[in-house]
């Protein structure tokens, strides 16, 4: 079972435990589509437009883009 | 804690502390809430600030100075070195204490602070902000204001709940990555800058030093960039070749919007400060100090909005900023633009000039003349802001 973006197959993955919280990609996506609180990050699946904004702005590489698409978990 | 407030900040960083500072002391009600457990920590920062920047909010403490700069030393890519004297220019602050000291002379003035508040929406009455909804210890939560200041630093999504246009352009975000390092033999009088597509394309490369020989090391890179290669590959690089063994304190990753500030930094019942509304100097990537001045005059236009009983008045902040710097940002931006895809070749020919100009006659005016002299748009912009 595939995640569902606004534009179908969610393909932006967050890896939470790598992530440092610091919001480079929440200040760049346009649809505002990710929930960034102290210590925990995700994607708000249905806002996702896949643009990779946010894989581009991620100084740590935390961000991935998959073309095959995030599987629920 | 109160039900309703004049003043809701959101963000305790030093937008968010002077918003608070500056509406509480002229006597209206103040709550400032911050999601992180600590005031002041993490530190996404390389720290450095102009001594007068700092001094119009607080008075010099050595307890958060971790150093005092009085040169500027600029790194061509061909390893050329161009040192700048300035006196007593600025401090490497601590930030972890000097947040928490802003947050106290808010707290001071009566203002009242709350962290792990965690703020994830607005409250509307009849179109205009009312109040914020925030999650603390589990429980979701109202609590009414007659103003709002968002000061949510780099991600700015509050503003962006009241209907304003916050996101910035991944080609304007410079994100960054930046570890506290020991055993750094750096001059703990210095800032070093290194440019060049081997460092840090389109942006800059800095150690900072921190005293005793730790210093800020790290970079920002634009998302042009980051599409190809991360800030942290970049700094894993030039650790591995300047620095390898060098024992690593603290590492943080950050955004520094570098762009001109927000078209709209106003709405009916909300103002946004700080690096939510874009305020950071854009050539420098600096923004303590002109967040500082931005939360000063959002708190100053609230309180005397809700003294005034004339919610209109704080549309007036708008311009306030744009005359006190967001203009002059405008210039840095366009000096930013025309030097940002400078080649290294070009780098190095601006390094060589200026180190013909004799050491004691380094003015900032006399640097960028002498570099830019082929460049003569961006000279007048130059002379603009520096001479």
């Amino acid at each position: 079972m595939y995640r569902l973006a606004k534009t179908g197959k969610l393909m932006i993955d967050i890896l939470p435990d790598k992530c440092d919280f610091c919001g480079c990609c929440v200040g760049v996506c346009p649809e505002d589509a990710i929930e960034l609180k102290e210590a925990e990050i995700f994607i708000i699946d249905p806002r996702c437009t896949n643009c990779a904004k946010c894989v581009w702005s991620c100084p740590i590489e935390v961000i991935k883009f998959n073309r095959e698409g995030v599987l629920a978990k | 804690m109160k039900n309703e407030y004049d003043v809701i900040v959101v963000g305790a960083g030093p937008a968010g502390s002077m918003a608070a500072r500056f509406a509480a002391e002229q006597g209206v009600s103040v709550l400032m809430l911050e999601k992180d457990r600590d005031v002041g920590y993490p530190v996404r920062c390389g720290e450095a600030i102009s001594k007068a920047g700092v001094e119009e909010f607080i008075s010099s403490d050595d307890k958060w100075i971790a150093a005092k700069i009085s040169k500027f030393s600029f790194n061509a890519p061909d390893g050329t070195e161009v040192i700048l004297d300035f006196g007593e220019a600025g401090y490497v602050l601590e930030r972890r204490i000097f947040d928490y000291e802003l947050a106290r002379t808010a707290a001071n003035q009566g203002a009242e602070i709350i962290t792990r508040a965690y703020v994830n929406g607005l409250m509307f009455d009849n179109g205009n902000v009312s109040g914020v909804k925030y999650e603390f210890q589990g429980e979701q939560k109202e609590v009414k204001a007659k103003v709002v200041i968002a000061a949510d630093g780099v991600e700015s999504r509050v503003g962006r709940w009241a209907g304003l246009e916050t996101h910035i352009d991944f080609r304007d975000m410079e994100s960054a990555v930046q570890i506290t390092a020991a055993n750094i033999p750096v001059d703990q009088k210095t800032l070093y800058f290194y440019f060049g597509k081997d460092v840090a394309p389109n942006g800059y490369f800095w150690i900072f030093p921190k005293g005793q020989n730790n210093a800020n090391i790290g970079l920002g890179v634009s998302g042009i960039i980051g599409k190809k290669k991360s800030a942290q590959s970049f700094l894993n690089d030039f650790m591995n070749k300047n620095y390898p063994n060098a024992p690593v304190l603290t590492t943080v990753a950050g955004g520094v919007p570098c762009a001109i500030t927000l078209q709209k930094i106003s709405a009916p019942g909300i103002l946004v400060v700080g690096d939510a509304a874009r305020q950071v100097n854009p050539l420098s990537g600096g923004g303590i100090a002109s967040g500082m001045i931005g939360g000063s005059i959002a708190g100053r236009i609230a309180a005397e909005s809700v003294k005034m009983k004339k919610p209109d008045h704080i549309l007036t902040y708008d311009k306030a900023w744009a005359d006190r710097l967001g203009k002059r940002h405008e210039i840095f931006n366009r000096i930013k633009e025309g030097i940002y895809n400078f080649s290294d070749e070009k780098f190095n020919n601006i390094a060589h000039s200026i180190n013909k100009v004799p050491y004691g006659k380094r003015t900032l005016g006399r640097v960028f003349t002498a570099a830019l002299f082929n460049q003569p748009s961006l000279l007048i912009d130059v002379a603009k802001v520096f001479v």
